[in-house]
């Protein structure tokens, strides 16, 4: 990007700046074009699904761990499915089908993404707004609409979709295999297809605005690393979305138009069917061409978010800075062409499950690259523990612990024996929807202040780090043991095999932890709500970052700043610099330089 | 036990809630340390927590291990599965040793470099020696692991015609496994969902003439010590042939014949007698004894003993009775075998009785 295109790109900006119209409370609430209220939309949707799909794991976590024992509750929230506390098996595998399709989905894609590239690309490229505020709010709104439809299956007369939220055909194809896949279906893809449009949207605005609209001086090494990591991951949407779509249109086409994309030599309740020639398999290929790039979608945003808050929270600039640009840029390439990893056992040939094992733990490096380069970002830190801050060190924790068991899961030799059991439930939870989880955590303390203009009570953070952080190893942790003995996942329960006996116990002490985890998160719900209304009003810079955003009031206003927008002249990491008599800090007294601060005259300049 | 879980749960919420209230009151005594962020003071705890954490975390791994190695699975039931095992131990070793390292200097550093008395951070902002060496050491290690891994992995799937195996069908549908053994000709006849009919429920093409000696059969008999090719075919939906014992899985999908080649070399009743296997069938009978108790002061019936099978089981989600879609698989000696196969009516003495 030359720097004369970014000088007009500003100027073009800064007339729109200044003009405050009178705004309607539709207007400003609802169809709403600023992307700091756009993000607070998103954040505020994730999180009444993401409430919706950790109390949907704790039902089915009940009946894993009590599956003799009669619960009311279950007659509370499944009705009919429930009817003398006894969960029926087809509502147990929808419960595991939507908790899935909620968390991964519509919490950590559109809840954690959406909700921070929203906020912080326009802000931190010093942007007035996005690339198009339109089409940002019909994003959401879409976002929205498919949330609706995704919950209205929940009360569909067959039940929801209860395929696995993978919905490999044909159990998801054909309502006489099982009942979810009949009406349930039908809503769970539409649902998914204009979630995936809202994606999309979402995508291609955020690249639109950090290649045009970054402000003068912000080149691209000088970007935030959420910045990058945001771009990155709009990117893989963009690339891999658009396949799921497809899958979908196929599974559509294969459900309701006599297509046999999918289904070939099928007898079902007592007749053949006249499906001939397609094969499961393709759809396997198609859904992780989305599949694998989605987890990579899922934890990308958690560890830009993450980097920023360490180095802020060290302040130490994040150390390797290109490092870790060149590892995102790897681990976004490679997150394509690693899918069939997921399909060593499917009966494609043996030859491709080679090629997979190659380039699958190619990935290891950049992700190994990454871990160490944030802990020694703590190295010779001075460390603030604000809860945003223990929060990331708590991704960086469940990052290696859920990342080294890919090394087993990657090769498939090893996949032959683990493949769908326990051991992978707990791999994946702990590597990508835990830490994600810590990310989303860690942005919503540490840009609460921003979004709000409140700040939240550090105490109940720590609580809720705390009880979190132990929780989620009680939960998974155990599972890998489980996994190792032979346990499938996606039982209703084991007691069906008397060789799974000394398993209950352990899936007693993770339903345990998975309750009081759950509890845990009532506290930061308390937290975040009260916050909202009671929370201490912050200073304008309460973390003392370098970060443009710091830099606008703490009262929204659209266009974000009052004046001129920012120019930057460095990058966004020099904490603790000192001058070059090393006498004191560059500012003195102050031990962060914020990005719109010109070079010192006692300061030397880096190559950023 | 349910009622005092309950308890344990009700209990250590009620402290949660009572350890939050204590720290609102603590907040409330210190006006001046309002700003919600983080004071020399938190950085202190919190640090420390840190350490606290680190030793947790060490202790949970240890308990995790004395407790719940039992129940992993026993000593491999087929060759391949020994190598498997091997390259598994392996990964796990360099597992811990990197989990290990990596949390302790994670969390002692989040320690050691906690915000008090007015430490000051160093600039330090990138040095190309760590890069190279943390970015080389991963390399060479995935290297030998990824070599190491797909020798393993070329061995198991690639089949040899050389070695002879005794071909058998395994034929999954909602939710039933059955078996077909090729008979004296070592080949099965052709099959199509199309060709179901009353008693041929696997579809076999009766004018195929290799499909006459097919033996069907309703549980898995193998003999010890000779490779066996499971040929897998699916009526309806997808399902996974998991043979857990034997370190094996394969989908077995509608519409194509997937396959995977395995040699047991232990039998049931030789495995029946090894130590683990005898350790952990006595736990398992004491924790159903137990569980009898309670289901006889209800009125149910007792649950009977447990003796130790190999198991085929389903591991493809495929419906509501997914968790209970199993067979049974003995491994015999050649001549206990060829008795039980001599004793099996075959496709076409079921099909014209």
């Amino acid at each position: 990007m030359s720097t004369e295109a970014n000088v007009h790109a500003v100027d073009h900006h800064d007339d729109h700046g200044h003009h405050h119209h009178k705004q309607t409370f539709i207007d400003k609430y609802i169809f709403s074009t600023d992307h700091k209220m756009i993000s607070k939309q998103y954040l505020i949707t994730g999180l009444f699904m993401g409430i919706i799909g950790i109390a949907m794991s704790l039902l089915f976590r009940m009946q894993l761990a009590w599956p003799d024992t009669h619960f009311t509750i279950y007659e509370i929230f499944l009705g009919k499915w429930g009817a003398d506390g006894v969960m029926d098996p087809n509502v147990y595998l929808a419960l595991v089908t939507i908790h899935g399709t909620i968390m991964v989905f519509f919490v950590l894609t559109a809840g954690l993404s959406g909700t921070f590239s929203n906020l912080l690309i326009p802000l931190q490229i010093g942007a007035r707004d996005m690339a198009s505020g339109f089409l940002n709010m019909i994003s959401y709104w879409m976002f929205f609409l498919s949330s609706i439809i995704m919950l209205l299956s929940l009360f569909v007369e067959a039940g929801p979709a209860n395929a696995g939220w993978t919905i490999y055909p044909p159990l998801s194809a054909l309502p006489q295999a099982i009942p979810g896949s009949g009406a349930g279906m039908t809503l769970w893809l539409t649902s998914m297809a204009i979630f995936i449009a809202s994606s999309l949207l979402g995508s291609l605005n955020y690249i639109v605005t950090v290649i045009n609209l970054r402000t003068k001086g912000m080149s691209m090494t000088r970007l935030p690393l959420t910045i990058w990591a945001f771009f990155l991951t709009a990117i893989i949407g963009v690339v891999s979305f658009p396949v799921l779509l497809s899958a979908a249109l196929m599974l559509i086409m294969d459900r309701s138009f006599g297509t046999s994309f999918f289904l070939s030599d099928i007898y079902i309740a007592g007749e053949v069917l006249h499906n001939q020639g397609g094969s499961p398999v393709l759809f396997e290929h198609l859904f992780w061409f989305l599949g694998h790039p989605e987890v990579y979608i899922v934890i990308l945003p958690a560890l830009g978010i993450t980097s920023e808050i360490i180095a802020t929270n060290s302040r130490k600039p994040i150390f390797g800075y290109r490092a870790m640009i060149a590892s995102i840029l790897a681990i976004a390439f490679l997150s394509t062409i690693v899918w069939a990893h997921h399909m060593f056992v499917s009966g494609m040939n043996p030859f491709l499950g080679s090629v997979f094992t190659f380039t699958t733990l190619l990935i290891a490096i950049p992700s190994a690259v990454k871990a160490f380069n944030y802990i020694t970002t703590l190295w010779k830190g001075n460390l603030q523990f604000n809860p945003a801050m223990l929060f990331s060190i708590g991704l960086v924790s469940t990052f290696i612990s859920g990342g080294l068991t890919g090394i087993i899961l990657g090769d498939s030799a090893l996949d032959i024996n683990v493949h769908d059991t326990y051991f992978v439930v707990a791999h994946f939870h702990l590597v990508m929807g835990i830490s994600a989880l810590y990310g989303f955590f860690a942005g919503i303390y540490h840009w609460f202040p921003k979004m709000f203009g409140k700040m939240m009570n550090k105490n109940l953070g720590y609580i809720h780090f705390w009880v979190t952080v132990i929780g989620a190893y009680g939960i998974f942790f155990p599972m890998h043991f489980i996994g190792m003995a032979g346990l499938p996942r996606r039982y209703y329960t084991n007691t069906a095999f008397p060789y799974f006996d000394d398993l209950a116990n352990i899936n007693v002490v993770i339903t345990i932890f998975a309750i009081i985890t759950a509890a845990a998160q009532l506290v930061f719900l308390y937290n975040f709500i009260s916050s909202i209304f009671y929370g201490k009003r912050p200073t304008k810079n309460p973390w003392r970052s370098n970060t443009l955003e710091w830099t606008t009031e703490i009262k929204h206003i659209h266009g974000n700043w009052d004046g001129d927008i920012p120019h930057v002249y460095r990058w966004s990491y020099d904490y603790s610099k000192l001058n070059k008599d090393e006498t004191d800090y560059v500012l003195a007294g102050q031990d962060f330089i914020p990005q719109n601060i010109p070079i010192q005259e006692n300061e030397e300049e880096m190559n950023h | 036990m349910t009622v005092f879980l309950v308890l344990t749960v009700l209990f250590l919420f009620a402290i949660t809630i009572w350890q939050m209230k204590k720290i609102f009151n603590l907040s409330r005594l210190k006006p001046q340390d309002n700003s919600q962020i983080a004071t020399e003071n938190d950085n202190n705890n919190q640090g420390k927590l840190m350490l606290g954490f680190l030793v947790f975390f060490y202790i949970f791994l240890i308990v995790g291990f004395w407790n719940w190695t039992s129940v992993l699975l026993p000593e491999s039931g087929s060759e391949h599965g020994k190598d498997i095992d091997q390259l598994m131990l392996i990964s796990m070793i360099l597992i811990f040793t990197v989990l290990i390292i990596t949390h302790f200097l994670l969390l002692y550093f989040a320690f050691k470099y906690r915000g008090i008395k007015n430490r000051k951070a160093i600039f330090f902002a990138d040095n190309d020696q760590l890069e190279f060496v943390w970015t080389i050491i991963p390399v060479i290690v995935l290297s030998g692991l990824i070599i190491y891994g797909l020798f393993t992995w070329t061995d198991i799937m690639n089949i040899h015609e050389d070695d002879d195996p005794i071909i058998v069908e395994l034929y999954a549908k909602q939710f039933i496994w059955e078996a077909r053994y090729s008979g004296q000709d070592n080949t099965l006849g052709q099959a199509n969902v199309r060709f179901i009919e009353g008693v041929n429920t696997m579809g076999v093409d009766v004018s195929d003439a290799y499909a006459a000696d097919d033996v069907p059969a309703r549980e898995l008999h193998l003999p010890v010590g000779r490779k066996v090719l499971f040929k897998m075919r699916s009526q309806d939906v997808l399902h996974s042939a998991y043979m857990p014992h034997f370190r094996a899985q394969m989908n077995v999908v509608p519409g194509m014949i997937t396959q995977f080649a395995l040699t047991p070399d232990i039998t049931t009743a030789d495995a029946r007698q090894s130590d683990e296997i005898i350790k952990k069938v006595a736990n398992i009978n004491k924790l159903r004894e137990e569980k009898s108790k309670g289901l006889v002061a209800k009125g149910f019936e007792a649950l009977d003993p447990y003796e130790f099978d190999y198991l085929l089981l389903c591991n493809k989600i495929c419906g509501a009775s997914h968790y209970n879609m199993q067979m049974k698989i003995i491994v015999e000696t050649q001549e206990e075998f060829d008795a039980w196969i001599a004793e099996q009516k075959t496709l076409s003495q079921t099909l014209n009785p």
